[in-house]
């Protein structure tokens, strides 16, 4: 048999756009938050990975009340596992970040890693330093290919993580250009002294920033939790750093470019574990990142005029 | 009163760039501040509106003391600022642009007013869905004086509205600040083209090293040797 069959090749398109669509969650947050202070939050890893905690605790406890509907678990584990992490999100701009306006931009990256090294240290203590997991609410998929040869393999589960990231985008999306704050959101982070001059708070659009950014992770982290039963306190770094690269890879401080990056980058680490070797997965995401920053500094859809001070 | 400066000095670091101004702006005048290059004339407009704050003296707005408020509750308070630079937002839409400058009106508000600017701009609304950066210089200016109008201001603050543009362009633009003040908005205008700013204002101010040291009517100033000698080429 060829390794390189179509059905091989449509599956690894399956598992890259599943991962893919995880990392621009995730990286989502990063680019909207340097698009309008121009720091990276290093701290956005561990807010995902709180968002896979409640995630998974709420299922859990969800099947513990007997809960087994699966819209249901779903609704309630995002609005709840939004809720918490939007907090975290907010209250770690408020307190980590908002007193530092102004300072160099060196001190609020210290800081970020500061709360980053916090919030990992914190979970430990509460939920301990382990896995924890959970039986998988969703299982089962849907199987195409010959009975005698290979067969792709669809999960319900990968169908409900496209559904689902897909409608947030979406809903992100249309609230950046529709919305009287999503306007807001783009002329700050054009010109936030600007915005300022017309009267409008822009701490308080930062903090929406922070609070956005931590819905779609508080996403990706339910998500990630229903999909591998099993979290712990340190999913937030190499997930932080992949979708770090998937938002500097789409040009940071585009939206666009960061939902297209998460895919570029799931795509290429699902293609390079098939055809490679699972262990050159990461080797061939920061090799993308270099090639790309080298030929295209600006990341794919970047704007070379998105230049911070 | 609308507008009124004490004593303000405003700080760079240990650069003193307004050392003690006193200025005042009644309602319904144009007002106009010259002065060469780096003589404080942003700086001045700058702090009134809070970025950076002034150290010492007082800034008062229709009587209100707002020397120390933050710049966004000063902006709310009934003044618009032109920034030198226009500082348009290139990526959002004219008409986003405009929206940007209305924040706090209702729908129904922001329609009205936006009927307004394009009724003083057409060329704006020939180009309301397309993106600010876009437009030319000129465009950009009238963009950058219809957003300052947006918030209904009583102030009208602008900073050298006319820099880089054609004559032409700077023609039709002291024309319409013309027709603004007779909507009934008071303005305060900085320019460098001292000659069409004198005529067009009711009073004026020069502002030398971060002080001031002539203060009277525009034709005054017009006729005045001094001014004639360093701001209207002899
Ligand atoms: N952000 C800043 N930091 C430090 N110094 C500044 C800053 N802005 C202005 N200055 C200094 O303050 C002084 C006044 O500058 P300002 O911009 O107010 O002058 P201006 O009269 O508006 O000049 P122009 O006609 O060139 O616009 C100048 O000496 C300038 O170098
Ligand atoms: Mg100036």
């Amino acid at each position: 048999m060829s390794g390189f069959s179509l059905l091989e090749f449509i599956q690894q398109i399956i598992n890259g756009l599943t991962l893919g669509s995880i990392y621009a969650l995730i990286a989502i947050g990063y680019t909207m938050v340097y698009g309008i202070i121009g720091m990276i939050n290093f701290a956005h890893g561990e807010i995902y990975m709180i968002g896979a905690y409640v995630g998974l605790l709420v299922i859990t406890a969800l099947g513990l009340f007997g809960v087994g509907n699966i819209s249901a678990i779903l609704l309630v584990t995002l609005a709840i596992s939004i809720l918490v992490t939007g907090s975290y999100g907010w209250t770690v701009e408020r307190l980590a970040y908002r007193p530092l306006r102004g300072s160099p931009r060196l001190v609020p990256l210290i800081s970020a890693i500061g709360v980053s090294i916090f919030l990992q240290n914190y979970v430990q203590l509460g939920q301990g330093a382990r896995d924890v997991s959970m039986q998988p609410v969703l299982t089962g998929g849907w199987r195409f290919g010959p009975a005698d040869g290979f067969q792709v393999y669809l999960s319900y589960m990968q169908v409900l993580i496209a559904v689902v990231t897909v409608a947030f985008m979406t809903g992100l999306t249309l609230f950046i250009a529709r919305s009287r704050m999503g306007r807001a959101c783009r002329a700050c982070s054009e010109d936030r002294a600007m915005a300022n001059l017309l009267g409008i708070d822009t701490d308080r659009v930062i903090a929406l920033t922070f609070v956005l950014g931590a819905t779609l992770a508080a996403v990706a982290g339910v998500l990630v939790s229903m999909y591998y039963g099993l979290v712990n306190p340190f999913i937030g770094f190499i997930a932080g750093l992949k979708a770090f690269t998937a938002a500097v890879l789409g040009g940071i401080g585009s939206i666009p470019g960061a939902m297209l990056g998460g895919v570029v980058l799931g795509l290429a680490e699902s293609f390079a574990s098939a055809y490679l070797q699972t262990e050159y997965k990461d080797v061939v995401a920061f090799a993308l990142l270099i090639l790309v920053l080298l030929v295209r500094p600006t990341g794919l859809l970047g704007r070379p005029d998105v230049e911070k001070v | 009163m609308m507008l009124k400066l004490e004593n303000v000095h405003t700080f760079y670091g240990q650069i003193e760039a307004l050392k003690g101004v006193s200025l005042d702006v009644h309602p319904g005048e144009i007002v106009t501040l010259i002065g060469a290059n780096g003589a404080g004339k942003s700086t001045l407009l700058m702090t009134i509106c809070g970025s950076p704050h002034a150290s010492k003296g007082a800034v008062l707005f229709e009587g209100q003391d707002i020397t120390r408020k933050p710049t966004h509750v000063i902006m709310q308070c009934g003044l618009a600022l032109v920034p030198e630079g226009r500082r348009i937002f290139p990526g959002l839409t004219v008409q986003e642009n405009l929206q940007m400058g209305g924040f706090f009106a209702d729908k129904a508000r922001l329609d009205t007013d936006l009927e307004r600017v394009f009724a003083l701009f057409p060329r704006l609304k020939e180009r309301r869905n397309q993106r600010g950066g876009t437009l030319s210089g000129g465009e950009q200016q009238m963009l950058a004086i219809g957003r300052g109008l947006m918030s209904r201001p009583n102030l009208l603050l602008l900073d050298e509205p006319s820099l880089g543009l054609a004559p032409i362009i700077i023609a039709q633009i002291f024309q319409i600040l013309k027709e603004i003040r007779e909507e009934g908005v008071t303005i305060f205008l900085v320019e460098q083209n001292a000659h069409r700013a004198l005529q067009l204002a009711d009073r004026g101010y020069v502002l030398e090293n971060g002080r001031i040291v002539l203060a009277d009517t525009g034709a005054n100033l017009l006729a005045n040797d001094q001014v004639r000698k360093a701001y209207l080429g002899g």
